[in-house]
Parts: structure tokens; C-alpha cells; sequence
């Protein structure tokens, strides 16, 4: 087990090196001159020229790209050249908000999901697993400018039960900004939820298939410990892993959710950085980003592992 | 007398029905089944597939799909009838008083929990243990089944142990509650012969020991006639036939009966090849039963009589019954043997000696390791699947070649017909040197070696239809095109006895004996000099198992085609073939005529394979040599003779550390070992003989 762990963070570090080379690459035939977007499209070639240098531009590319990833490492991620402020704190800050609404989320869909799945898994053909087929599958397309749009006009307009703006002050702690939470969290749930529910489902259903299925009913269990005992590891399997790799893009890719909702989480920060062609913090909310999916991609890895033992080699 | 006949036995049906609901109306599973088992007594359940052998045993433990359900007749098991139990006292039936032992032992553990895991539960359940007394039965009980190293066996999760240790942590589970019943549900379909053997010689001596009561559920004579004290026969939901197994194989009443003992090879050592028994058509379906004796349509001795109202099923003497109005007059199966089967002609008089179509020289095929081991990446393992194989085929001849899964068989095969490139040798077909593979083989040379494989579902392209399939070698290699294509299409269909509108079928649309037929034209249609049949019937029921090998041998027949018949089952090895190779990891340990090779004196391996052999007549005595321990990794193999791991005979030193020679024993017989041929000769005994020999001293006493 041990040597599966190292052997796949040496393989997370790998990926991890290979990827900043494509960020840094991209960024670099990204359309139109960081200098002009900073000094204007009236600068004088002078001034252009000062600032390539102070950014470091005007060095060859292995150059710029060692330098930069050696910065990144250190934690010196520099300077956002659009918001006029140092990007360690501010994606910090943005990460924690994040974490926060993809704990909410997640919270949300992944137990409620399960449960459903397995129920709708269980009683196949019954009209509970019919109804939730119908209705998972009517989810699973809407796109969360939808279902968010919906969300809000019901529970914040028409019942005014909750806010419909998450507009938050930094520095707010969890609990404070909790209401605030719950719209966006319904928001990336219900679109997970329906996926989450299918597939539980499905392996439920194969599951209750199998022959040791048989053995552990004809060994005498009562329903609930072959549940238990022998269905729900088997079966939650392929279920844990999606809502594992999930945690990367709930983190770092709700771009839509978050601007919707006004809410300050890093996708709300890469939608702005990319739009004013920032240049350092897209690169840094991209690594970060990648970082984060690799290792929630890690922790699937291992926690599937864990529960399989027929792939601990 | 019924009375106490049912008090004293512990598993009692009677007139059990039992019915599915489909989308195409209700279908009758099983029909008024009635057996009862005494304790220490093992009842076989014999039949093909969905004759409803499964469905009778679950049925009447009250374990069956949402959609089946018992319409009629009562179980009881030591008296309670279990009809009138709550699915709680249910629940303390199964796996308390009945143990249950299943076809496939890795499907039927749970992957993701350890051995002792699962065998805790049963403890804990049904015998109120805490976890670790139940634990500790778990241990004595894998003990008890022979199990080597039971400690660590209890760590070990189902994927890390092989077939035959599996089927063994299954049976040690059902017996941790000391069951009065015992189902095993077909318990050594899916082991190798030499497993079943030791499979099958633990379930004798539960039986001796236990006073368990035995419902043994298989297709395989052979296994019956080594297991069970009596047999019930099954066909198509009815039970037609019961009676004590040896009465049962000395003389079958029902006609069914009959056909099934004489299309399975009997192990004869007959000079000649003949033809099987065989039945005609095909199981009726249960939602179109006909209206008298289900067998009817079927059965060559049916009378008017016998379509107008079925025969009940009725004692025709104490002990035995059986359903059908004409039992008196079948015939004992001798006399089928010489009325129904054909002498295709003597055994190795194909064609002259001396000639040879097909010659392997030194053959060697190291396959990259598979799978996703470090270790063995690391190490650039390779896998020797065949470790220098000379074998040679006469022209019209049939070479068989058996060994257990994992020998090698199949690469040899894929070997020859340019599938799998060799890494060293030569094959030479006709006196010219093949290419290693068939890209690089000339349009000729593909065409004289075809291929037939074990899985048609898999080797038959499903959006083909049966004509195109079957067309293409024509066209391609033979190069026929047009109305000649679709004319030699029709025959080859009728060659394998199927009508000529298959050829617009598709291979879903076939039974599984039709689409291995259809394979068979496929491999016939490039009109090869030589076939190679890898496993081609394994797969099949026995009554089509019995069809195919007629079709090949009467292929042989009529166009002399040579065959190399690659089989785990030495019965059916024996049955088809003129000579014999007999494979073990990676090479050869015998090749001669089959006459020699099936009798003394043998490699010790062949010893070993015959006598592991379930030869379907219960009065043939066999030696009990058993191999223990599984074929070595062919990445790892041992040194000196591959086989000393694991051979009875072994000599020490000599065997461990040098390659044995190859003895020639009489003009075309070869074995691989250090024993002079003739300390072998004086040590082994044939099956046969065996049984010559004990017949001939009872008679004297």
C-alpha cells in the first residue's frame, strides 16, 4: 500500500512539472501584449520596454520558465498586474471561500445521492426507482445558470428565505456566511446529485446481481447485514471515486455558480483574471487549480485502493 | 412404507412446481418434481441446461427470483415444511441446516472481504460465537477440508488464492454449521481435471464422515457416476428417470437416459473410431411443452401413444422409477453402441506411415508478462508459454492435445496458424517452412491451417451475418465469387447440418452448439488441409458436444482433413484422436499413438491426468494419484524436469537437477522422464485393466 502511495505521487509530480509547462507555454501565445494591456495602448516603446524587463520578459523562455516555477515553489507568486496586489494572500483567501462552498456542495448531494442511489438500486422497477430515473436524468442536463436562476427566484424572491447574493466580506468565518452558502451549495448539487444517484444505482444494481450476493443471502443474513456486509463496499466503489475526483472541479472549476451568485471563490477570480488578460495570476490560479484536481485525483486513487483490494499491487 | 420414508430422510419434495413470469407468458420450470435424500446418501441431479436442475434445488429452499414462485407441492426438510416458515426462520434454515456449494467459487466470495471474514459470519450467525471463536472454527474448519497453511489462507482475500483452494474455503464455509443438507450446484465445473479430483475426493470422504445428506447438481456423468449413490435424471422441468447410479449406467429405462450415456465418449480404448449416439433437435421450450411425453419429438422409440398423453412417472421396480410407457423395450446401451454409431475406421490408418503434413520443430514462444506486477516488469519477465514443442501430424489423422489450463495448449496452436509469432523453431507444413506469422504467410499457406476456437460468441463477428461469415474465407481465399459463393455456402451449412436460410442469420440468433457449427464451416470453407480445434466443444451441453465431434469425425471422413483437438477433457481426447501429445507447462511429456499413451506405460503426468479422469462408469477403479499444489508460473519454471514439483515419481536429485531425455518406447511413442520405460510399465496400472482385473478375481472368489 505504502509503495502504491509513493509510486503515485511520483507520478502526481510528474504530471504536475509536465502541466506547468503547458500553463506556462499557453499563457504565452495567449493574444495580446501584457504590456499593452497594463500601460495602454498609448505607451511609448520606453515604457513597454521597462516594464518587460521588470517583469522579466525580455529573458529567453527556459529562462522565464525556471524562475517562474522556482518562484511558484517558493511561494512567491507575484504580483497581479491588473488588481495591483500580491497573489499569495488573495488566492489564499479566495481557496478558503472556495473550500468552503465545495464543502457545502458536497455535503449537499454526496450522502443524499448515495442514499437515493442505493434505495432506487435496491427496489429496481419499483415506481421510487422509475421516479428517480425520470427525474435524475431531467437534472442531469439543466446547467446551473438554470437550475441557479430557478433556485434563486423561488427560495430568494418569492419566499425570501435566503439571500440571493453571496456577496461576502473577506475574512468571514464559516458559520457567518453560511446562509449564504446554502443557494450556490443547492446550486452545484442538484447538477452532481443526479449523476450521483444514477450511478450508485447502477453499481447497486449490479452488485445484487453477483453470485456472492446469493452466497451471503443463502448463508442466512438478514437484509441489512447483507446490505451492509457485502452490498455497499462493492457497491459504493465506483460512486466514492467519481465524488473523490469531483472535489478537484467543486473547488476550482464552479466559475458559472460563482458568478451567478456573486460569490468570491477562485473561479469568479480565474474568470476575471483571464478577461483582463492577467497574466501572473492566471498563471497561479491555474497551478493552483491543478494542484488541487491532481490531488483529489491522488485521494481517489488511494481511497479506491483502499477499498478494493484486488488492485493493491 | 412411504410414511417412514419420509420421516427418515432429511430432504423430502414432493410434487414441487415451480413457474417463472415472463414477458412471454408463464413458464413452467419445473414440473411435480418428487426425490428425497436419507442421511449420508448423495442424490445427482443430471441434465443439460435448462432442464431445471437449479431451479428445483433453489426452489425448494424457497430461493428464487422475484419473478418465480412454487405453484405447487410441499418441501420438507427433517420434517418441517418449509412453506409454513417466516423469511426469519427461513433465513436460520439457509446456511444452518443447508449448506450450499457453488459452481464458481471466486464469484461466489465476496472480493473485497477476507477468507476468515466470511467464514466468521456463519459462526456468529447460526452459532451465536463471538468473532473470535468463529474465527477459530473458521481455521479448524479449513483444516478439515485439507487445506494447506489455513492460518494465512484466513488473511488472504478470494483473488489471492487459485480454483481449487477457493472451492475448498466455499465447502469449509458451508460446513462450519454442520449442515444436515448439502447442495453443490455443478462444484467442479469451472477447476481443472486435476483440481476436480481432489475436489472430488474431499466431498467422498464429507460424505463418509458427515451425516449430511448430499444433492450433487451437474451435468457430468463422469462426476455422478464417482459421487452419488443415486441419480435423478432431468429434462426440461421433469424429473424422468430415478435409480441407484450403478443400475442407472448398466441399464438406463428411460430413452433420454440412454441417448445422454451414449453421446459422452466412454474412455474405451477401442481400435476404431466410431461415431457417438446422438439425439435429435433440441430441448423443447418451456412455453411451447408438447402435449404428451415431453422427450417425444425426440425420442426414436416414441409411439402414438406416447404423444398423446404424457407417461407418469412411475416405480418400474424397487427403487427405480421412471416416465416413460416404453421402458421395458430400450435396449441396454452395448447395443446402441453397435446400432447407432458408425465405424468411421481403425484408429492411425489414416495413411501410410512415414508421412507427415504438419512437423513443429523445437517450437518456443515467449510472450511479454501480462499484467501489472512491478516485480515482473522489472524483471523484463518473460512468460514461456511454449518452451520447445516438437510434435508431428500425419495427414488425415487427429492429434489431440490435452494438459491442464495454463500448459500452453492454446499458444502452440496459435503457434502454428500464425496468430502468436514463435521466437524460435520451425514449423514446417508439407516440407515447407512456415512464416511466423500470417501477414507474412502467402495466401496459400493460410488457407491449408484454419482455426476453430473454444468461444464462438467471441471468435463469430456479431454484425455478420452467418453467410458472410462463412463467405469470406470463399472469397478471400479461395477466391469464388457469386452465385458458386452462395451455392458452396448452402453446402458447407448443410455439411454441419444446418438449413440453408442460416446463411442469413445472425449469430445471435443461434443456440451455442449452432454457432460453434457455423465456426466449423467458417473453418472448412478455405478447404485447409488442416484444422486446429482449440477446446472447440468445452463450452457446449453434452448432447451437443456429442453432434460436433460426430461432425468432425465424419469431416474427417468424407475429406480427409487432418485435426490437431486441443482439450482439458482426456475422455474426449481419447474419443477423437489417432495420437496424443500430453502438454505440461510449456512442453511435451508424451507423444505417441493413442492406444500407447492411454495405456502403461506413462508419463507419470498422464498417469496423473487419467487418474484424475471422471470416467462416467462407477465400476471402473482408479488409482487415487492426485497432484498437489497448481502448474508453476511459466515466468518461474523449475529446473531439471518442469514436472518434478509436482510428480508422484519423483526421483530427487536426478529429477530436480537434470532434463529428463526423451525415451522412445516402441516406433512412435515418446516420454519425457528419467524412469526407464519399462520400471514404469511395471508399476501403473490402466483404468481398464484395473477393472479387467478385479472383475476377473471377483469372479474367481
Amino acid at each position: 500500500m505504502i509503495n502504491f502511495i509513493v509510486r503515485r505521487l511520483g507520478m502526481v509530480v510528474l504530471m504536475f512539472v509536465l502541466v506547468s509547462m503547458l500553463i506556462f507555454s499557453l499563457t504565452q501565445v495567449l493574444p495580446g501584449d501584457v504590456t499593452t494591456m497594463v500601460l495602454g495602448r498609448f505607451a511609448s516603446e520606453q515604457a513597454k520596454a521597462e516594464l518587460r524587463s521588470e517583469l522579466g520578459l525580455d529573458r529567453s523562455l527556459p529562462v522565464q520558465y525556471g524562475t517562474w516555477l522556482a518562484d511558484f515553489a517558493r511561494g512567491d507568486w507575484g504580483t497581479s498586474v491588473s488588481l495591483r496586489s500580491e497573489i499569495g494572500p488573495l488566492i489564499w483567501s479566495r481557496l478558503v471561500n472556495s473550500t468552503y462552498l465545495a464543502f457545502v456542495g458536497l455535503m449537499m448531494f454526496a450522502p443524499l445521492g448515495i442514499v437515493l442511489g442505493l434505495f432506487a438500486g435496491l427496489r429496481r422497477g419499483t415506481w421510487i426507482d422509475n421516479g428517480l430515473s425520470i427525474g435524475s436524468l431531467a437534472f442531469i442536463g439543466l446547467p446551473e445558470f438554470v437550475t441557479g436562476l430557478a433556485l434563486i427566484s423561488l427560495l430568494a424572491i418569492q419566499l425570501d428565505w435566503l439571500p440571493a447574493s453571496s456577496a461576502i466580506p473577506p475574512g468571514a468565518n464559516f458559520f457567518e456566511i453560511l446562509p449564504k452558502l446554502i443557494l450556490p451549495g443547492m446550486t452545484v448539487a442538484l447538477t452532481s446529485l443526479a449523476y450521483v444517484i444514477r450511478m450508485t444505482r447502477a453499481s447497486t444494481v449490479e452488485v445484487m446481481k453477483t453470485d456472492y450476493v446469493r452466497t451471503a443471502r443463502l448463508k442466512g443474513l438478514p437484509p441489512h447485514k447483507v446490505l451492509f456486509g457485502h452490498v455497499l463496499r462493492n457497491a459504493l466503489l465506483p460512486t466514492v471515486t467519481v465524488i473523490a475526483v469531483s472535489i478537484g472541479w467543486l473547488v476550482g472549476g464552479l466559475i458559472i455558480t460563482e458568478s451567478l451568485f456573486g460569490y468570491p471563490g477562485l473561479g469568479r477570480l480565474v474568470l476575471s483574471a483571464v478577461q483582463r488578460r492577467d497574466l501572473p495570476l492566471i498563471q497561479a490560479t491555474t497551478m493552483v487549480i491543478v494542484v488541487i484536481v491532481m490531488l483529489s485525483n491522488l485521494a481517489a486513487d488511494i481511497i479506491y485502493a483502499y477499498l478494493n483490494p484486488r488492485i493493491r499491487y | 412404507m412411504d410414511a417412514t420414508r419420509h420421516t427418515s430422510a432429511i430432504l423430502s419434495v414432493s410434487g414441487l412446481s415451480i413457474e417463472y413470469r415472463t414477458e412471454r407468458g408463464t413458464l413452467p420450470a419445473v414440473r411435480n418434481a418428487t426425490l428425497d435424500i436419507a442421511p449420508q446418501q448423495s442424490l445427482g441431479l443430471v441434465g443439460e441446461s435448462g432442464s431445471g436442475k437449479s431451479t428445483l434445488a433453489m426452489g425448494a429452499l424457497r430461493y428464487l427470483p422475484e419473478n418465480g414462485r412454487i405453484v405447487d407441492g410441499t418441501v420438507r426438510l427433517r420434517g418441517t415444511d418449509l412453506a409454513s416458515l417466516s423469511p426469519g426462520e427461513l433465513r436460520e434454515i439457509w446456511g444452518g441446516q443447508v449448506g450450499i456449494i457453488y459452481q464458481n467459487p471466486l464469484g461466489a466470495l465476496n472480493p473485497s472481504l477476507t477468507i476468515g471474514r466470511q467464514l466468521r459470519e456463519m459462526g456468529t450467525l447460526h452459532l451465536g460465537l463471538g468473532k473470535r471463536d468463529a474465527f477459530r472454527l473458521g481455521q479448524e474448519m479449513l483444516t478439515k477440508v485439507a487445506m494447506p497453511d489455513p492460518e494465512s489462507v484466513l488473511r488472504r482475500y478470494p483473488h489471492q488464492l487459485s480454483g481449487g483452494m477457493l472451492q475448498r474455503c466455499v465447502i469449509a464455509m458451508a460446513l462450519m454449521t454442520e449442515p444436515s443438507l448439502l447442495i453443490m450446484d455443478e462444484p467442479t465445473t469451472a477447476l481443472d481435471v486435476t483440481t476436480q479430483a481432489v475436489v472430488l475426493d474431499l466431498v467422498r470422504e464429507l460424505k463418509r464422515d458427515l451425516q449430511a445428506a448430499i444433492l450433487y447438481i451437474t451435468h457430468d456423468l463422469g462426476v455422478v457416476a464417482r459421487i452419488c449413490d443415486r441419480i435423478a435424471v432431468m429434462y426440461a422441468g421433469e424429473i424422468v428417470e430415478m435409480a441407484p447410479t450403478r443400475a442407472l449406467f448398466k441399464r438406463p429405462r428411460h430413452p433420454y437416459s440412454l441417448s445422454l450415456l451414449g453421446c459422452v465418449p466412454h474412455f474405451d480404448l477401442s481400435a476404431e473410431k466410431r461415431t457417438l449416439v446422438t439425439i435429435t433437435g433440441a430441448i423443447p421450450h418451456l412455453d411451447a411443452l408438447p402435449p404428451g411425453c415431453i422427450f417425444a419429438p425426440r425420442c426414436r422409440f416414441a409411439r402414438e401413444r406416447c404423444t398423446a398423453s404424457p407417461p407418469p412417472l412411475t416405480e418400474i421396480e424397487p427403487g427405480r422409477s421412471c416416465a416413460c410407457y416404453r421402458w421395458s423395450e430400450v435396449p441396454p446401451p452395448e447395443d446402441e453402441v453397435g446400432e447407432q454409431t458408425r465405424v468411421i475406421r481403425t484408429r492411425g490408418a489414416g495413411v501410410p506411415t512415414g508421412d507427415v503434413l504438419l512437423q513443429a520443430d523445437d517450437v518456443y514462444v515467449a510472450l511479454k508478462a501480462s499484467g501489472r506486477s512491478l516485480e515482473l516488469r522489472r524483471q523484463k519477465a518473460r512468460v514461456h508459454a511454449v518452451d520447445g514443442v516438437s510434435a508431428f501430424i500425419r495427414p488425415g489423422d487427429t492429434l489431440g492435445l490435452v494438459g491442464e489450463s495454463g500448459s500452453g495448449k492454446t499458444t502452440f496452436a496459435r503457434a502454428i496458424v500464425g496468430l502468436t509469432e514463435r521466437t524460435g523453431g520451425q514449423v514446417v507444413l508439407r516440407g515447407r517452412q512456415l512464416e511466423g506469422t500470417v501477414e507474412k504467410r502467402p495466401k496459400e499457406v493460410v488457407r491449408e491451417i484454419q482455426m476453430v476456437f473454444q468461444n464462438p460468441d467471441a471468435s463469430l463477428n456479431p454484425r455478420h451475418t452467418v453467410g458472410e461469415e462463412i463467405g469470406r474465407p470463399l472469397s478471400l481465399l479461395r477466391g469464388v465469387r457469386g452465385r458458386e459463393r452462395e451455392q458452396l455456402i448452402g453446402d458447407l451449412l448443410a455439411s454441419v447440418n444446418l438449413p440453408a436460410n442460416y446463411s442469413r442469420r445472425y449469430p445471435g440468433e443461434l443456440s451455442g452448439g449452432e454457432k460453434q457449427r457455423v465456426a466449423i464451416a467458417r473453418a472448412c470453407a478455405a478447404d485447409p488441409a488442416l484444422i486446429l480445434c482449440d477446446e472447440p466443444i468445452s463450452s457446449l451441453d453434452v448432447s451437443v458436444q456429442g453432434t460436433l465431434m460426430n461432425l468432425l469425425m465424419d469431416r474427417q471422413a468424407q475429406a480427409g482433413t487432418t485435426f490437431l483437438f486441443i482439450s482439458h477433457d482426456l475422455s474426449a481426447v481419447e474419443h477423437m484422436s489417432d495420437a496424443i501429445a500430453v502438454m505440461y507447462l510449456g512442453r511435451l511429456m508424451e507423444l505417441g499413438p493413442t492406444a500407447e499413451v492411454m495405456r502403461p506405460p506413462f508419463h507419470p503426468y498422464t498417469e496423473a491426468l487419467l487418474s484424475a479422469l471422471p470416467v462416467p462408469d462407477p465400476d471402473v477403479v482408479q488409482d487415487e494419484i492426485r497432484l498437489g499444489g497448481v502448474v508453476p508460473s511459466a515466468t518461474e519454471v523449475p529446473t531439471g524436469c518442469r514436472f518434478h514439483t509436482r510428480c508422484p515419481r519423483c526421483l530427487g536429485e536426478l529429477c530436480v537437477r537434470q532434463e529428463p531425455p526423451w525415451q522412445p518406447v516402441g516406433s512412435s511413442h515418446w516420454i519425457y522422464c528419467h524412469i526407464p520405460s519399462a520400471e514404469l510399465a511395471a508399476d501403473q496400472v490402466g483404468i481398464l485393466d484395473r477393472q479387467q482385473g478385479l472383475d476377473s478375481r471377483e469372479a474367481s472368489r
